[in-house]
C-alpha cells in the first residue's frame, strides 16, 4: 500500500501547477526527492523519533491532493474558536479562503507562498522528516506573517485550518511567523474539522522570534475522529524573547505534533504548555525538544494528559543544555491521568544537559482518578459523576487556566471536556 | 412532628451487632451503639483498635464489608447506602487528613455540595450571589481566610486551615449527625478554641455529635455525654464525660487491663 501511495504522489508531484515561481519549484522538487530518498518514518527501535507511534495506517491509504472549496462561515464559527473582534484567517482544505478571512491591514504584513522566498523553509531541515518532506513538496498554500511592534496587541490573530473531510484527500498548509524586534502578538492556530471519512492534514508551521519580541500562541487540534493530523513547528528564539505556547489536543484518530524550540538567544524564556484529552481509540503523540544554545535563557515544559477509553498518548519531551547554554534554566514534567483500563501513555522526558552550571529538573507520572478524593466529594453529597467531573476537570484546569481570551478557553472547556464519556469507578 | 419528643423519635443512630472487615480481616467485632438528637458521644481507643472505620463505615467509605449486624439511621438499614445518599440525608464526615483536590476551587466544591444537598431536600439550587452570603456567615465563624475559598481544596492549607475548613462545612451543611475523626490532631491550641466553639456552636437538641478521637485534650473544649472505650474492634466500656478523664489520667493500658482481670 506505501509503495501505491509513493507512486500515486509520483504522478501527483507531475502534475502540479507548471506556473509556479522558478524557486518554489525548485524547492519542491528537492523537497519530493527527499521524500523519495527517506521515506515515511517507520517505528522501530532505535527510531526514538517515532517509537511508539505507527504512521502505517496513515500511509496505507492512497491520499489526493486536496482542492480548494468553498465553505459557509457559520460553520467555521460552530467547529472553531471565534470571536469577531479578533483577525480571523480561514484556511479551507490548505487553502487560504480570502472571502470569510479578515487579514489585518496594520501592524502586519501578510504575504503568499509565491512571494516568499527568502523566508519559507528557513528554519525546517526536511530531510530530518517525511512527512515535513511531503508538506514542502505538496505545498498548496501559505500565510506568511511578518508582525511589527506597532500591532495592535488587544487583537488575536486567529488562523484556523479547517479540513472539510473529504474522503482521502490530503493538504499541506504552511504558517510561517516573523515577530519582529519589540513585537507582541496572541495567535492561535486551530485545526478543526473532518468528517466519518479519512483524510490527512500535514502542516507546517516556522516561527521566527527576533529580539525582545513575545508570542503567545495557542495550537488546537479538534478534528473530527476519522481525520489523520501531523503538525512539524519550528521555533527559534533570539535575545530577550518571550514564546510562551499552548497546545491542546482533543481531535484526529491519529495525532502528532513535533515541535522543536531553538533558544538561539540569550535572557530568553521558552514555555510550551500542553493538555491531551484522548478518548475511544485515538492516538496522539507530542514529540517537543526544547534545545538551548545560549546562556541565561529559561524553558518550561508542563504537559498533561487525560486519557479515556483505549486511546494512547505518546509524550516524547526532550531538552538539550549544550555547553555554551551556562546558566540555563530548565523544568519539564508531564502528568497523566488515565480514566480506564485499556488507555496507554508512553511518556518519556529527557535532559541531556552538556554545560556544567545549570538548574534543570524534569519528570512524569500516570495515575487513576484518586479514591480518596472522590470519597472526600461523596462525603459532601456529590454524588460520582458529578465529583469525577470536578476532578477531571480539576485536573485540566493546572493547563486551561492559562488561557487568557475567554471565547478560546469555553471553547478548550466546551470542546475538549464536555465530550468526555462519564467515568465508571470500580472499587 | 409535636413539640414533645418522646425517646422513639429522639432515636437517630442504632448500631446493632456490627461487624466489619477490611480485605478479610475482621477491624469491628461487634459494635453496639445508640445515639439520640441532642447527645455528644465520644469514641476513645488507642492506635489501631478501629475508631477511624467505625466512623468511615458509618459514613459508608468504600472498602469496607459489613459481615454481619446493621446501622440504622432514623429507622432505615443504611448498610447499603451510597456515602453521597447518606451525606444528603444529614450524616457529615469530618476527616482527619481532610483531602486535597487539586484544581478544584473551594467555592466550587461547597456550591456543588451545597446544591446536591437541597436538591435531595426538595429545594432549589442557590444563585451565586445567596451562595456567597450563606458562605461568608459560615467562613467567619471559623475564622477561615476569605482567599482561601478561591484556592483549590485543601491545597496548600495549612493543617490547622484544613481542619477548620472541615468544621466550616460542617457549619455550612449543617447535617444531622456529625462525625468527627480525629478532629484535634494536628491542632494548636488557638485551633482547637475555635474549632471546638464551630462544633459547640452547631450542636443542638435536632443534631447529634459522635467525636473519635485519641485522645482526652479536645473534650474539654466539647463536653461529650457518653464516652465509649473502644479497644480491639469492641466496645469494652461506656460511662459519662468523668471516663475520658480516667482514661487521660490511667492510660488505656488500665482499661485492658482491667478487661483481662475481668473487672
Amino acid at each position: 500500500m506505501l509503495k501505491e501511495y509513493l507512486s500515486s504522489l509520483d504522478e501527483q508531484f507531475v502534475s502540479q501547477n507548471q506556473s509556479e515561481q522558478e524557486w518554489l519549484r525548485s524547492l519542491k522538487l528537492e523537497a519530493f526527492n527527499t521524500l523519495r530518498e527517506i521515506g515515511f518514518p517507520v517505528s522501530r527501535k532505535g527510531n526514538e523519533k517515532w517509537k511508539y507511534t505507527s504512521v502505517s495506517p496513515i500511509v496505507n491509504n492512497v491520499f489526493l491532493l486536496s482542492k480548494p472549496k468553498d465553505i459557509n462561515i457559520d460553520e467555521i464559527k460552530k467547529q472553531a474558536p471565534w470571536s469577531d473582534d479578533w483577525y480571523n484567517i480561514v484556511f479551507v482544505d490548505g487553502f487560504i479562503n480570502k472571502n470569510i478571512s479578515n487579514i489585518p491591514d496594520s501592524g502586519i504584513s501578510v504575504s503568499s507562498l509565491g512571494l516568499s522566498e527568502n523566508s519559507i523553509g528557513e528554519l525546517i531541515d526536511f530531510s530530518d522528516d517525511g512527512f515535513a518532506a511531503l508538506n514542502s513538496a505538496f505545498l498548496s498554500d501559505g500565510l506568511i506573517v511578518s508582525i511589527e511592534d506597532s500591532f495592535d496587541t488587544s487583537k488575536v490573530l486567529n488562523i484556523i485550518f479547517y479540513n472539510s473531510g473529504t474522503e482521502l484527500e490530503f493538504n499541506n498548509p504552511r504558517l510561517h511567523i516573523t515577530a519582529e524586534e519589540n513585537s507582541s502578538s496572541v495567535i492561535i492556530e486551530s485545526y478543526v474539522g473532518g468528517s466519518n471519512q479519512n483524510s490527512l492534514t500535514n502542516s507546517v508551521t516556522e516561527m521566527e522570534l527576533k529580539s525582545s519580541a513575545k508570542i503567545t500562541h495557542y495550537r488546537l487540534m479538534s478534528e473530527s475522529n476519522n481525520t489523520y493530523n501531523v503538525g512539524y513547528g519550528r521555533v527559534r528564539l533570539s535575545d530577550d524573547t518571550e514564546f510562551y505556547s499552548s497546545s491542546f489536543f482533543r481531535g484526529a484518530n491519529i495525532g502528532r505534533y513535533d515541535l522543536n524550540v531553538l533558544v538561539d538567544g540569550e535572557r530568553s524564556h521558552c514555555d510550551l504548555k500542553g493538555l491531551y484529552v484522548t478518548s475511544d481509540e485515538q492516538h496522539m503523540d507530542n514529540f517537543i525538544n526544547i534545545d538551548h544554545a545560549k546562556p541565561n535563557s529559561s524553558s518550561n515544559l508542563f504537559y498533561k494528559g487525560i486519557l479515556s477509553g483505549k486511546s494512547k498518548a505518546v509524550f516524547g519531551g526532550t531538552v538539550l543544555v549544550r555547553k555554551e547554554a551556562q546558566k540555563t534554566f530548565s523544568v519539564q514534567s508531564d502528568k497523566n491521568l488515565i480514566l480506564s483500563d485499556q488507555a496507554e501513555v508512553d511518556s518519556k522526558p529527557a535532559l541531556f544537559i552538556y554545560a556544567d552550571d545549570v538548574q534543570c529538573a524534569h519528570g512524569a507520572t500516570a495515575g487513576n482518578i484518586d479514591e480518596d478524593s472522590v470519597f472526600y466529594m461523596r462525603s459532601r453529597g456529590i454524588d460520582l459523576e458529578a465529583a469525577s467531573k470536578l476532578l477531571i476537570y480539576g485536573f485540566a484546569d493546572e493547563i486551561i487556566s492559562f488561557v487568557e481570551e475567554t471565547e478560546l478557553k469555553n471553547f478548550i472547556e466546551q470542546k475538549f471536556l464536555e465530550s468526555l464519556p462519564s467515568y465508571k469507578f470500580e472499587f | 412532628m409535636g413539640k414533645i419528643m418522646n425517646d422513639r423519635n429522639k432515636k437517630l443512630l442504632n448500631v446493632n451487632d456490627l461487624h466489619v472487615s477490611i480485605d478479610d480481616k475482621e477491624i469491628l467485632k461487634g459494635i453496639n451503639l445508640s445515639v439520640n438528637l441532642g447527645e455528644v458521644h465520644a469514641i476513645m481507643g488507642p492506635n489501631g483498635s478501629g475508631k477511624s472505620t467505625l466512623a468511615n463505615v458509618l459514613s459508608g467509605r468504600p472498602g469496607y464489608s459489613i459481615t454481619s449486624g446493621s446501622i440504622e439511621y432514623l429507622g432505615e438499614n443504611i448498610n447499603e447506602e451510597l456515602p453521597e445518599i447518606r451525606a444528603r440525608k444529614g450524616i457529615f464526615l469530618a476527616f482527619q487528613y481532610p483531602v486535597e483536590l487539586p484544581g478544584v476551587r473551594t467555592w466550587q466544591f461547597l456550591k456543588s455540595s451545597v446544591d446536591a444537598i437541597r436538591k435531595e431536600n426538595g429545594e432549589k439550587e442557590l444563585g451565586v450571589k445567596e451562595f456567597d452570603q450563606l458562605l461568608e456567615v459560615h467562613r467567619n465563624k471559623v475564622e477561615m481566610n476569605p482567599d482561601l475559598v478561591k484556592r483549590s481544596v485543601n491545597e496548600g492549607f495549612s493543617g490547622g486551615e484544613k481542619k477548620r475548613n472541615e468544621i466550616m462545612q460542617l457549619s455550612l451543611l449543617n447535617p444531622t449527625f456529625a462525625l468527627l475523626d480525629e478532629t484535634d490532631s494536628g491542632l494548636d491550641i488557638d485551633a482547637l478554641r475555635i474549632v471546638s466553639n464551630g462544633v459547640n456552636e452547631f450542636k443542638s437538641e435536632s443534631n447529634a455529635v459522635l467525636i473519635v478521637t485519641h485522645y482526652q485534650r479536645i473534650l474539654d473544649y466539647i463536653k461529650p455525654d457518653f464516652v465509649h472505650v473502644l479497644v480491639d474492634g469492641n466496645i469494652v466500656k461506656s460511662g459519662d464525660g468523668n471516663l475520658a478523664l480516667e482514661l487521660e489520667e490511667k492510660g488505656y493500658e488500665w482499661i485492658k487491663e482491667s478487661i483481662s482481670s475481668g473487672n
